[in-house]
């Protein structure tokens, strides 16, 4: 069964990659009917654990600098990653690509099995070091606009998104007055709109108090549990071990070691 | 009969898709346009900046030159636009510094929505700021300059809204392009004058034209729609080129 769902994943990906989604108008309706049937196969092999992201020999340079350096891997459904490593080691170069932010330099990044990650950007939620609000808004009005982005119209979700995150949805006050902490979670929540499959966390819990950093690793191990793919970047990955599936370890753009529990890496 | 029924249906779906799309980009930049509307009525960032360069122009000038009404007629035009052009890249620069704050821009470029939703919805909010300007300068100069137009007025109305409209479409369009360098203030006038030389040209004959009576303004009313319809087309056509770069 496995082995079925490969090929026909294979053949789905093959007839994909002649036509990509740029360009689905120009294909004759027979090879689109064709490469319908066998996108709704695509999603099987999800459940047959093969990855939902692989990244092969990626290369990002910034000028005459290599912020990632031929990295490559796999990265399974439902699982939480943490991923470590010292300042400038390539971790939010990593996530900026997943995102879509940063064009590799060289190398290929697969996610939902398409290269095309504009194709799949609302199946991905992404919360960076910068909040991405608007300081002058409300909590509320900034959850309304972007949902607007999604084609969420309806103010149920955002209200019900801001309370997941512990924060009220009636507070009016702009959020250049907000604390750290709340900004952090309402960037938590702007990324949780429309409900990803894939969540890219960029430094999540910093200056965030101990109590809300908890509540937040709790919502992100429910999410983990409702089958969502979580990425987290941190520098406090004690406050995931309990809840983080693997721990990726980064170095000098490379990925060097990949470890199921939170262990400091081994000095040479 | 076969062929036509799937032409039909191949054409019912791109009908489809396409109303689909529109909707889409309708619907983005009505929410975007009221965020940026919202942002500046609470900041007045740009209002305010942009009112106190034309004030200044405008005081300035006509204690310097003094002028009566004969020679009023003659570089009014000229000195109104050459006034908006400058206080509209204040309001330019403004309009996208507000996405770089908080990276904000980020959280549009991962979304699906399409980039000329944000585009259109800059341009028309850039329109809005300067035609506020436009409103509220107007007579302003109409007293400084003793102005009186010989010629039909109401062809006056037009003008403004397709200069205006030349002005913020380049002027949005090369200050998204000079967002991520080093000097941008400088970058973006250095980018749309001489760009909106065609357009200025326009502008300021056809206003000199209505003001003086002597010609008609239809010639230069023609080259100012015809500009603004190419380069409104190229702005939208090349515009997620310039968001999704790095």
């Amino acid at each position: 069964m496995g082995f079925a769902l490969r090929s026909v994943n294979l053949a789905s990906q093959k007839l994909r990659s002649f036509a990509p989604l740029g360009r689905w108008d120009t294909c004759p309706y027979v090879v689109r009917g064709a490469i319908d049937f066998n996108f709704a196969f695509s999603y099987l092999p999800v459940l047959d654990s093969s990855p939902i992201i692989a990244v092969t020999a990626l290369v990002k340079q910034f000028g005459r600098f290599a912020a990632l350096r031929g990295v490559s891997a796999e990265f399974n459904a439902g699982r939480l990653y943490t991923i470590l490593g010292d300042n400038g080691a390539g971790k939010t170069t990593l996530l900026r690509a997943l995102a879509g932010l940063a064009e590799p330099t060289r190398g290929r990044i697969q996610i939902l099995g398409t290269t095309n990650l504009r194709a799949v950007c609302r199946q991905l939620g992404y919360m960076a070091h910068p909040s991405l609000l608007y300081d002058e808004m409300s909590g509320m009005e900034n959850l309304r606009y972007f949902a607007r982005l999604y084609g969420i119209t309806d103010d149920d979700t955002c209200g019900a998104t801001m309370a997941a995150v512990d924060l009220d949805p009636g507070l009016p006050r702009p959020v250049s007055q907000y604390s750290q902490g709340m900004r952090q979670r309402l960037s938590l929540a702007r990324a949780l709109l429309n409900d990803p499959t894939i969540l890219l966390l960029d430094e999540p819990f910093s200056n965030v108090d101990v109590r809300s950093a908890g509540a937040m690793v709790s919502l992100l191990a429910q999410m983990r549990t409702a089958d969502k793919t979580i990425f987290v970047v941190t520098h406090q990955a004690s406050l995931l071990e309990d809840v983080a599936d693997e721990f990726i370890w980064m170095e000098a753009g490379q990925i060097v070691r990949r470890t199921p529990e939170l262990r400091p890496l081994e000095t040479k | 009969m076969n062929k036509e029924a799937t032409s039909d249906v191949t054409s019912g779906l791109t009908s489809q898709r396409m109303s689909q799309s529109s909707r889409a980009i309708a619907g983005v930049s009505r929410a975007t346009l009221a965020k940026d509307l919202r942002l500046e009525w609470r900041s007045k960032d740009a209002i305010n900046s942009m009112l106190f360069f034309a004030l200044l122009v405008v005081v300035v000038f006509s204690f310097s030159f003094d002028p009566n009404a004969e020679q009023s007629r003659q570089i009014a035009g000229g000195l109104v636009w050459v006034a908006f052009l400058f206080a509209a890249v204040v309001a330019l620069n403004q309009t996208w510094a507000r996405e770089l704050r908080n990276q904000v821009l980020d959280a549009y470029r991962v979304s699906p929505a399409p980039a000329n939703s944000l585009f259109l919805a800059k341009a028309l909010g850039n329109f809005i700021f300067v035609a506020v300007l436009e409103m509220l300068m107007t007579p302003l100069f109409i007293m400084f300059y003793k102005l009186r137009p010989l010629g039909p007025a109401w062809q006056l109305v037009p003008i403004a809204a397709l200069g205006t409209w030349a002005i913020v479409v380049n002027g949005t369009f090369f200050a998204a392009m000079s967002l991520r360098t080093r000097s941008r203030e400088i970058m973006l006038p250095l980018l749309l004058f001489p760009v909106s030389i065609p357009a200025l040209l326009a502008m300021v004959n056809a206003t000199t034209v209505i003001l003086t009576g002597e010609l008609s303004a239809k010639f230069w009313i023609v080259l100012l729609s015809t500009y603004d319809v190419v380069f409104t087309i190229a702005c939208l056509l090349l515009f997620g080129l310039v968001l999704h770069a790095e």
